[in-house]
């Protein structure tokens, strides 16, 4: 069974009058361990979709299984529920809350899953050291360069240790050679065995990926999947109607 | 998310804007404040006006009064005797529920001309009653020096007078305190004329109020003998009290009635007859008691009439409801404004933490986090603001102490301290609920896109 699976996911708008089909039938399978990229230009619906599948939206139709429960029609305390606990976000702009530090950042996940402070100051520590950022934990988010605000973002979307690590467009906001020293982090992660869906419109990223799935006008393009294609051949799957 | 974090987060986002939070709490302040001191003022009132109601004589005092005849019976005007001491001996022997009757003459109040003097000096009693020693008990008098007069006293009409502090005050010269005036016992004076031998006199009445500022004032004189006398007017109970004459009954008609009407015979209508009933849950059937033997005794002419303090204590209640009420209302405009204040200032502080919404939403925050953490932050800052306008109504208590027209001091209760930081605490949760509702509803899509 796939860890995350849609099947004929649809989302509408409708913008004065008129229907937008940011999703128009997706249909997806995403396994257990899988590091790939959502890639497509802007507009084509690639972050509807990881807003779908990071339960921070709904479907309009259509159904999705996380972790073999069924989430299209789950209340919104309950898909907060599965963001705290199964998924972990990193954002392009780093999305850390200014007034904390960097530790209380970390932490924040876990205010809201309960946990009592001992145990919420040990796992962020142990977070952060994942990330090599440490030796920082009383600094504020702005007092740290752009490479190491995104590592404390990914030291929080780890501490809750989710199914699914879910990253918009994670090197968008940095130079190159940071870019590529978070994106290792990413294949380091995906060594250990967790599952990384890497959302971006740079077509050199999402090649070095694993698995690309290329989105175009809500609808899948190309799925491919290099570690079952053999080496470069190519899926055009029949997008379904 | 427990109740701990939350408050935490709170304080810290009120100690981040801290000129913002001060200004929005001052109308909490101001409400809270207001709203403890009003009630203290009322409630120094209240104790006040119990104390002068007590001293009169309390709610167990009945009088009887000569009175004009209702309309009906007003073509039988010239057989109306009025009250005399007739009425006493009937009441004495058919009234069990009423006690202590005592007969009384009065020489005063309004129109009256009384005056004593002594050695060219003068003086106006407020009250010169003819009366029976009962007068004594019946209306709080205490004697201090010498006696007051007696059966016999009365009996054979002795020129004999007991007298307040104030009337001694002005024939005797002033002392710096009361207690240390002459003491004129076995001295002369003469009541329009009359010449009386002053054989008692009643200690110095006044409240307790007065008494301390009194005292306050001669203290800070010993250390500082430029201090300012202070406005030493007390209720007006107790100033009477001290201006007032008694002489024995029979004394007062023969100096006072004999002849003083066209009649040859004595005229023996009295002014009132004072009676004290034993416990205030008979005040109803003694009221109708005395009523009938009344009725009997007067041929059913009722040319008289009761008067309770009842009426007084009614009126203090009334009173002390309104000022409360009056008081209250100006206190619950200044909190329900100090809680625009707190809506307004959460609603832009929601407004400019959308994002952090949006962050706080996508790591797991539920709607109910979001909710309650605005909610806690609004009652947070409002419980702060209650915090420090009970301290501000204790500077305010004595400002309004110092200015207040009342002569009663303040009274700060336990009950107005909970209730006015229960009202702030209430003002912040409602205050809050509109924020934290707008808040919590936020999209968490829309809320992290939002900048």
């Amino acid at each position: 069974m796939a860890l995350v699976e849609l099947r004929d996911i649809r989302k509408i708008y409708h913008l004065g009058g008129e229907e937008i089909r940011a999703l128009d039938g997706v249909s997806l399978d995403i396994e257990q361990g899988e590091f790939c990229s959502i890639i497509g230009p802007s507009g084509s619906g690639k972050s509807t979709l990881m807003h779908i599948l990071g339960c921070l939206d709904s479907p309009s139709s259509g159904t999705l299984k996380l972790d073999g429960t069924e989430i299209q029609n789950a209340t919104s305390r309950q898909l907060a529920g599965i963001r705290n606990q199964k998924i972990g976000f990193v954002f392009q702009f780093f999305n850390l809350l200014p007034k904390l530090n960097v530790l209380q950042n970390v932490e924040l996940p876990m205010v809201y899953s309960g946990l009592n402070g001992r145990q919420r100051r040990e796992r962020a520590m142990d977070a952060l050291r994942q990330v090599e950022i440490d030796n920082r934990s009383k600094h504020r988010p702005s007092q740290l360069s752009g490479g190491q605000q995104q590592r404390v973002a990914i030291a929080r979307a780890l501490v809750n240790n989710p199914r699914i690590i879910f990253a918009d467009e994670p090197t968008g906001n940095l130079d190159s050679h940071t870019g590529e020293l978070i994106l290792e982090m990413f294949r380091g992660f995906h060594r250990e065995g967790r599952t990384i869906i890497l959302v971006t419109h740079d077509p050199e990223i999402a090649v070095m990926t694993p698995r690309k799935i290329e989105i175009r006008d809500g609808k899948i393009a190309t799925n491919l999947d290099r570690t079952l294609a053999g080496l470069d051949r190519e899926i055009a799957t029949a997008t379904t109607t | 998310m427990n109740l701990g974090n939350v408050i935490l987060t709170g304080l810290k986002e009120t100690w981040a804007h801290k000129v913002r939070s001060l200004l929005t709490m001052l109308g909490i302040i101001l409400g809270v404040s207001s709203l403890v001191a009003m009630s203290a003022l009322v409630k120094g009132m209240e104790l006040g006006m119990k104390e002068a109601l007590g001293a009169m004589g309390g709610l167990e005092k009945i009088r009887v009064e000569s009175g004009e005849l209702p309309l009906h019976q007003r073509h039988l005007e010239d057989r109306a005797r009025g009250v005399t001491l007739q009425d006493v001996t009937a009441l004495q022997s058919s009234a069990p529920l009423v006690n202590t009757i005592t007969p009384t003459l009065s020489l005063s109040g309004r129109g009256s001309r009384t005056v004593v003097s002594r050695k060219g000096k003068y003086a106006r009693p407020w009250v010169f009653d003819g009366t029976w020693p009962g007068a004594l008990e019946i209306n709080e008098h205490v004697i201090e020096y010498g006696r007051m007069f007696n059966e016999l006293d009365n009996e054979r009409a002795r020129q004999v007078c007991v007298i307040g502090t104030d009337i001694r005050d002005e024939l005797f010269g002033e002392p710096e305190r009361p207690e240390d005036g002459v003491v004129p016992i076995g001295e002369t004076l003469s009541v329009n004329g009359q010449p009386f031998t002053i054989i008692g006199m009643f200690e110095h009445y006044e409240s307790k109020e007065m008494k301390k500022k009194r005292e306050d004032y001669l203290e800070q004189k010993a250390v500082d003998p430029k201090t300012p006398e202070p406005r030493l007017r007390d209720h007006y109970v107790f100033r009477i009290k001290n201006r007032t004459i008694y002489v024995p009954l029979n004394t007062m008609l023969l100096n006072f009635r004999t002849g003083s009407t066209m009649n040859s015979a004595a005229d023996a209508r009295l002014s009132t007859l004072y009676m004290k009933i034993p416990d205030i849950e008979l005040l109803e059937p003694a009221l109708q008691q005395v009523r009938n033997v009344m009725m009997v005794n007067h041929n059913g002419l009722e040319d008289f009439s009761f008067r309770t303090d009842e009426d007084w204590a009614n009126e203090i209640t009334l009173a002390i409801k309104n000022a409360r009420v009056s008081g209250g209302v100006i206190a619950a405009i200044c909190l329900i404004v100090g809680g625009i204040g707190i809506a307004n200032i959460m609603l832009a502080s929601i407004s400019e933490r959308v994002r952090e919404i949006g962050i706080r939403k996508s790591v797991g925050a539920t709607t109910g986090d979001v909710f309650i953490q605005i909610l806690v932050e609004s009652v947070v800052l409002t419980m702060l603001g209650g915090f420090v306008g009970l301290m501000a109504s204790y500077g305010l208590v004595l400002l309004v102490g110092h200015y207040s027209p009342s002569e009663n001091e303040p009274v700060i209760t336990v009950g107005s301290l909970m209730m006015a930081f229960c009202a702030s605490v209430a003002v912040g949760l409602i205050a809050g609920l509109f924020p934290a509702v707008k808040a919590s509803k936020l999209h968490p899509i829309q809320a992290l896109k939002y900048d």
